[in-house]
Parts: C-alpha cells; sequence; structure tokens
C-alpha cells in the first residue's frame, strides 16, 4: 500500500465512525429528547398522549394526597394547575410550596410522573420552574436560585 | 489575623505564579540559562504559599471562625471535625482554592522531577504552568476570596449542605481535582512543544506518566462519585448523565484517548499532531467542567447572566486558553513533523480506531450536554437529554469499542496478522456466547443489556487470553510461563488490568440494567414484601441520635428460606440545624449483588413506604473502575516509565521489548 492509500483508508475510517456517531446522535436527538412545558401551557396545548414531557411549577399548598405509595399532588405557576399522579418514593426536598420538575406523560387531564426530580439543595430550584414563575409573575427575584 | 495572613499568602503566590510565567518564557525564547535556571524554585515557592492559604483556610473553619463570611455560611461549631475538614472545599471558594493547590503541586513536582528535560523545554512546560496558576489565583482573589471577613461576626455559622456531610463526597471533590488539574501538565507540555515547533518520541515519554497519574485519579473520583450518588441519594442510580457528572466525563474520555495515541507516538514515532491535539483537548475539556459547573450556567441561564462576575471570568479563561492553544496548533501544525507509517491492520490502527470511537463518544456526550443550553439561549425552547439520548448514542459506540478492545494488545505493530487473532480470540468469543446463553436460559433477558453482558464477558475473557498469550499458559512448560509472568514488563500487566477494569465495569452496568428487580410497597410493622428470594418483615420504627442529626430509621428484617439472615435499617437523617432531610439506604451485601433499601416519609399511622431493589453484580460497576485505576498504577511503577530514567537507558529497554 502506498502512503497515499493508507492515508485514504484512514480517512474512511475516521468518516465511518463519525459518520455513525452523528447518525446517532440526530435520530436520538428527534426521539429521546423530552420538552418542558408549564401548567399553563400544558392546558392551552394538550399534548399527543403517550408523549414523554417535563412539567414543572410549584407543588400547591394543601394538594398532596398520600394513599400508601400512590402519592397526588397538584402542579402550579400562578395562573394554572395540573394533577399528578405519582407511584414511588419522593424526594427528600419535595415539600409544599416548593419548586418540583416531573416527568412522565399526560393522559386524561392527569400528569402521570414516572420520576420526579431531587436536586441536593434547599436553594435549588430547577430553572425551568423559576422562567415558568417568572412568566406568571409568581416569582420574586429575592428567592434567588443562586448556589 | 489567620484570614489576613492566607489572604496575603495567596496573593504572594499569584505574584510568583505571574514571575513563573514571566521568567520561564522570556528565558525560552531568548534561550537565556540564568532565567531558565528560575522556574523551579518559583514553582516550589507558589506551592508554599497556596499550601500556606490552604492551611489558613483549614485552621479556620477548624475553629469555626464564623467572622469570615466563607465559614460562617458552610460551617457549624456541632459539625463533625472530619466535616469541618472537608467543608473547606464543600463550597465554590474553597473548592477552588484546592484547585489551585493542586495546579501548584502539579508544578512543583515537575519542577523537582523534570531535572532530565531539555531546558527550554522545562522551562516552557512551567511558563504555561505559571500562567495558569496565576490566572486561577487571580479568579480566587478577585471574585472567589474565602477570606472576606463579615462585618459582625454571628455567634454560629449556617453549616454544611447535609448531603456533603459524606465520606465519599469529601473525598470525590480532591480525587477529580487531581484529574482535572494534571490535564494541565499535558496540555503544557503540548503548548511548550508547539512553542519549540518540534516534537519527538521522548515527549511523550514524558507525557504518559503525568497522564497516567491523571486518568487514575480520574478514574477513582468518577467511580467515587458514582458510587456516593448510589447510596446517598437513595434512588439506587449510579449515572444520572447529569451536565455536572458528563464534565467529568468528558476528560476522562479524553484522556483516555490520550493515553492511548501517546503510546504510539512513543513506541512508533506516529499520530504525533493528533496527541498535540489531544493534550490540548483533554485540558480544554477540564476548563470546560470548571466552568459548567462552577459558573452556576446550569443552574439557571439566567442566574449566570444576572451575576456575571465569577461565570464571565471561568468563560473568559476558557477561552483564553482554548482559543490560544488552538490558534498556537494551527500556527505551528506544519512544523511537526510526520511520523512513522503503518499498515491498516496493526496495533498502531488498533490505537487510532480506539481514538476514533472513544472521540466520537466524546463529541456525543458534549452534544447531549451542550445542546440543551445552546437551544435555550437560541430559541428560548426548553428541553431536557437525559439517559435515553445517551443510552441510544453513547451506548452502541461504547459497546463497539470494547468489543474490538480485546483484539488490540493481540496486534503486533506496524504489520499484524488478523487471521492470527482472530483464532487466538476464538476460545474467548465461544466463552461468552456460551454463558451469555446459559444466562439467557435460566433468567431470560432483554436485548441491550444481553449484548453489553456479552460483550462485557469477551473483554474478560479477551484480556485474560492476552496475558495467557503473554506468558504462552499451556503452550510451554508451567515453570516458563511462570518465569514469563514475572519477566513481564509492568505496563504490560498495566493494559491487561485497565482492559479488565472495562470488562467487569460493563457486565456489571449490564446486569444492574437488564436484570434488577424493583419492588415499592406501603409497609406498617408487622408487615412483609417479598423481593427476588428474600422475605423482609417491617420490624419496628427505630430512632437515634447522631452528632448532628436524628435518624429515623425502619428496622427490616431479612430473611431467606424463613432463616433470619440479618436486619437492615433504612433511614431518614433530620439535620436539625439546617431543617433538612437525607436518605440514608440500607444495603446488604452478597458477593457482587446488593439488596438496596431505602424508605420514604413516616406516615401517622406507622406505615412507610418502602423501596426494595435487588441489584446483581451491581458492584462490579466500582469494582471494574478500582481495578482499572489499579492497572494505570501498575503501569506508573514501570521502570521505563520513571521520570527519572535517562534517554538512553531508556532507549536501550526500548530496543530490547521484542515488537509483539
Amino acid at each position: 500500500m502506498t502512503r497515499k492509500q493508507r492515508r485514504l483508508t484512514l480517512i474512511a475510517a475516521a468518516g465511518i465512525v463519525l459518520a455513525l456517531a452523528a447518525a446517532l446522535t440526530f435520530s436520538a436527538l428527534r426521539d429521546t429528547i423530552t420538552f418542558f412545558v408549564s401548567p399553563s401551557e400544558l392546558a392551552l396545548n394538550p399534548p399527543p398522549p403517550g408523549k414523554r414531557l417535563r412539567i414543572g411549577g410549584l407543588v400547591k399548598e394543601g394538594s398532596i394526597v398520600k394513599e400508601g405509595v400512590l402519592v397526588r399532588f397538584e402542579v402550579t405557576d400562578g395562573a394554572k394547575s395540573v394533577p399528578v399522579r405519582y407511584q414511588g418514593m419522593l424526594p427528600d426536598l419535595f415539600r409544599e410550596k416548593q419548586g418540583v420538575v416531573a416527568e412522565g406523560v399526560f393522559e386524561e387531564g392527569v400528569f402521570q410522573a414516572r420520576t420526579i426530580l431531587a436536586k441536593h439543595d434547599e436553594t435549588y430550584m430547577p430553572r425551568e420552574v423559576v422562567d415558568a414563575l417568572k412568566d406568571k409573575g409568581v416569582w420574586k427575584h429575592n428567592e434567588g436560585a443562586k448556589k | 489575623m489567620i484570614a489576613e495572613l492566607s489572604h496575603a499568602a495567596l496573593a504572594l503566590a499569584f505574584a510568583l505564579a505571574v514571575a513563573q510565567a514571566v521568567f520561564s518564557l522570556w528565558g525560552a525564547w531568548q534561550n537565556d540559562a540564568r532565567l531558565m535556571a528560575v522556574p523551579p524554585l518559583t514553582a516550589f515557592g507558589v506551592l508554599v504559599f497556596t499550601a500556606a492559604s490552604f492551611a489558613g483556610l483549614t485552621y479556620l473553619y477548624v475553629t469555626s471562625d464564623f467572622s469570615v463570611a466563607n465559614v460562617y455560611s458552610n460551617s457549624h461549631s456541632a459539625k463533625p471535625l472530619l466535616y469541618k475538614f472537608t467543608g473547606v472545599w464543600g463550597n465554590h471558594d474553597g473548592s477552588m482554592l484546592l484547585w489551585a493547590l493542586v495546579l501548584a503541586a502539579f508544578s512543583a513536582l515537575i519542577g523537582a522531577f523534570a531535572g532530565n528535560l531539555p531546558p527550554r523545554l522545562r522551562a516552557n512546560v512551567l511558563g504555561v504552568q505559571g500562567l495558569i496558576a496565576a490566572i486561577f489565583i487571580l479568579f480566587i482573589l478577585s471574585t472567589s476570596n474565602p477570606f472576606l471577613r463579615l462585618e459582625i461576626a454571628p455567634a454560629q455559622g449556617q453549616g454544611l449542605n447535609p448531603v456533603l456531610q459524606d465520606i465519599g463526597l469529601a473525598l470525590h471533590p480532591p480525587l477529580l481535582y487531581l484529574g482535572y488539574v494534571g490535564c494541565s501538565v499535558a496540555f503544557s507540555f503540548a503548548v511548550a512543544a508547539l512553542l519549540e515547533g518540534r516534537i519527538d518520541a521522548a515527549w511523550a515519554r514524558w507525557v504518559r506518566p503525568w497522564t497516567l497519574a491523571t486518568w487514575l485519579f480520574l478514574t477513582l473520583g468518577i467511580a467515587m462519585g458514582s458510587y456516593w450518588a448510589y447510596y446517598e441519594l437513595g434512588w439506587g442510580g449510579y449515572w444520572f448523565w447529569d451536565p455536572v457528572e458528563n464534565a467529568s466525563l468528558m476528560p476522562w474520555i479524553a484522556a483516555t484517548a490520550l493515553l492511548h495515541s501517546a503510546l504510539v507516538m512513543e513506541k512508533r514515532d506516529a499520530l504525533k499532531i493528533w496527541t498535540v491535539l489531544l493534550a490540548l483537548l483533554t485540558f480544554s475539556l477540564s476548563l470546560l467542567g470548571t466552568f459548567l459547573v462552577r459558573s452556576g450556567v446550569l443552574t439557571s441561564v439566567h442566574t449566570f447572566a444576572s451575576d456575571p462576575t465569577r461565570g464571565v471570568f471561568i468563560l473568559a479563561i476558557l477561552i483564553f486558553f482554548v482559543g490560544g492553544s488552538l490558534a498556537l496548533f494551527a500556527l505551528r501544525v506544519s512544523e511537526l513533523k510526520v511520523g512513522g507509517i503503518f499498515a491498516p491492520v496493526s496495533r498502531e490502527a488498533a490505537l487510532l480506531l480506539n481514538n476514533l470511537f472513544l472521540s466520537a463518544i466524546c463529541a456525543t456526550v458534549f452534544v447531549g450536554t451542550l445542546y440543551p443550553l445552546m437551544l435555550e439561549s437560541v430559541t428560548g425552547e426548553k428541553i431536557s437529554v437525559g439517559a435515553p439520548f445517551f443510552n441510544a448514542t453513547v451506548g452502541p459506540l461504547a459497546l463497539v469499542l470494547v468489543a474490538l478492545m480485546p483484539a488490540g494488545p493481540l496486534l503486533a505493530w506496524k504489520r499484524a496478522d488478523a487471521a492470527g487473532v482472530a483464532q487466538k480470540l476464538a476460545l474467548a468469543a465461544a466463552a461468552s456466547l456460551a454463558i451469555a446463553i446459559g444466562v439467557f436460559a435460566t433468567n431470560g433477558a432483554p436485548l441491550y443489556p444481553m449484548i453489553a453482558l456479552t460483550i462485557g464477558i469477551f473483554a474478560v475473557a479477551g484480556a485474560l487470553t492476552e496475558y495467557a498469550t503473554r506468558i504462552a499458559l499451556f503452550r510451554a512448560p508451567f515453570a516458563e510461563s511462570f518465569s514469563r509472568a514475572r519477566g513481564l514488563p509492568r505496563s504490560s500487566l498495566g493494559t491487561f488490568f485497565a482492559h479488565l477494569g472495562v470488562g467487569l465495569s460493563l457486565i456489571g452496568i449490564a446486569a444492574e440494567g437488564g436484570w434488577s428487580v424493583e419492588k415499592i410497597a406501603s409497609v406498617k410493622p408487622g408487615e412483609s414484601i417479598r423481593i427476588a428470594d428474600f422475605d423482609l418483615r417491617f420490624h419496628e420504627w427505630a430512632e437515634r441520635q447522631g452528632e448532628n442529626y436524628r435518624d429515623i430509621a425502619a428496622i427490616i428484617e431479612l430473611r431467606r428460606d424463613g432463616i433470619l439472615i440479618g436486619k437492615l435499617a433504612p433511614a431518614k437523617r433530620i439535620f436539625v440545624m439546617r431543617g433538612q432531610q437525607t436518605s440514608e439506604a440500607g444495603i446488604r451485601t452478597f458477593g457482587l449483588s446488593q439488596l438496596y433499601l431505602s424508605i420514604g416519609d413516616p406516615v401517622a399511622d406507622r406505615s412507610v413506604a418502602l423501596r426494595a431493589y435487588w441489584k446483581p453484580l451491581v458492584l462490579l460497576i466500582w469494582l471494574g473502575g478500582v481495578v482499572m485505576a489499579l492497572g494505570a498504577a501498575i503501569s506508573l511503577s514501570d521502570r521505563r516509565l520513571r521520570i527519572g530514567v535517562p534517554k538512553s537507558a531508556a532507549k536501550k529497554k526500548l530496543a530490547a521489548v521484542p515488537a509483539e
């Protein structure tokens, strides 16, 4: 093999691996990402059933109902609220009037959460929640999500 | 007083670091031997003063001096002594000081042990190190000063975030920083080589031990962080594809690639340009990680924008080093001579393929981590890229890479016999398929974990095959195999362990992903649930008082076939001072598998939500990481890699090794 042929082999190999990576990345970006919506957006534009979503807002005061391992609560952004159903263990920082992000599907008016996101810090507020609350004017600047 | 002295020490360290950068780079430029003799001394000085500053902050923490803002915000006098120490780096300012300290230690080590480096190369390397140190210390002094006093000293501190009060997390940042900052050494060597416009196999021989050490610390740091998340967060997960985790994974992947390409460069004088580029990229990714974690950009793009000082400073550092080094690379790359050639089937080609895959994996992690940030800042649309994305992209690429891995060390340099290697690996392939079919027959299996498991077993069997080939096991008398095993170069042994570790980790990941059992139930005292072949009976509630917390534990009796084999106590730990609580998982290990219990909040009727997992072979995930790190340590102890070995001796040794 000449030097040129070797170089072509190398470039071909690199091309194949990178094309594979790019193809995987683009198809995964289409299929696996989840969009974030606020309760108001959800009320306005109900998604197709079965589509994975994230919703976020504050846990509505007095809305938490526990039946064994089944938990029901409402997520609110001040304007609208969404009932959430979740079977499992809540994270340590899950409280009334605290920020929360839930991932799951919206079916028949109820958000079936598969995951409730936990963070490691009580001053932490998921940034999507901050933005959603800001949109509705509920967010007070000095509540500070700084870490 | 101590705070002011420490602050002054840090300022002195800054001045010395500036001097180090100026003297060495100017000296190397002018080829002035007297100037170039200065940097090892200043490097030592920077270390002394940074260490003094760090010791000062530690003293302030241990004596609970709440007149210092940083101590007030992150400590409490009732905190256990251990966490007063670790609290020093459990916050932004202190962790940046630790970063600077580790950097100073690396520079001083280069200064002390690089006596046999050509003086100009050494001066340039220490010059770049001095520049990095100066800029980071300036960053601390101007935006993250941990020594600021409060006007009125409060009587008590706010305490450390309870989640951080754990030995695993206490040790995780220093290890990770040793790795992050260690990447700066290869970076400085690469910049120095570009400044001189000259690079050869000896360069790779100097860079490789530093990269190995870096890789060792990164591997241990990541493994420890992962295990910590597993037992502390109460979710039973070990990797969340969180941007903060990805920030440490990317430098690790790049450093892995660098280790392999530097090998080609050292042994065959090839892949020089690529190796230099990788060295630049590895440190750039460490800086990117520091930026992501420290700027607050992940918590909120808006927080970042509204309090920009720190974030913009780190971003400027990032742009300066990444942009500067890549520009230098573009200018000088044509001066670097292209090295040796090799056939498409050869050890070099295999290592190149390894680099291709690792780069592709690193790029997908990069895209998955930064795409949501980019999208949000451009369109305002909010998305999350999580495990499904990475399983679909990193997963297949990594599986192909690991499946090819066993062939690598069996291939000869220059030109190799593909059929011969395939023949050697046939037994390993057959064995892994047989085991996989056995697992399938007895346990059934989802497809993806099944493939991963097969490849993992193949990697382990392949590593063993390679070792057996090297010592001619069963082909020669045992006495000869034994003596060959003793004479095997440490770097070969290191390769064996590192590759073995990759296989073990993959088996653990596959088993945990495919065959874990999970059960959640609400139980009252006296009630039982069943998981795998265990009966778990909720016996009673118990309270325990800790030094600065209170545990409310559910005592769970563990029975197998009706026989009591132990008790587990998953708990909620309440930290009264901060009004916070954490989860304490109850874990019982059976061989390499674990039974993992965690509980929800106690309910008024004395019941509790109990979450139980049976995780088969889960310990292999981290054990594999430890075995990989062990491989790096063994390789580091190789005589040929010792930093003090003179060039000629190293050459002779090199020639004596058969090109196998």
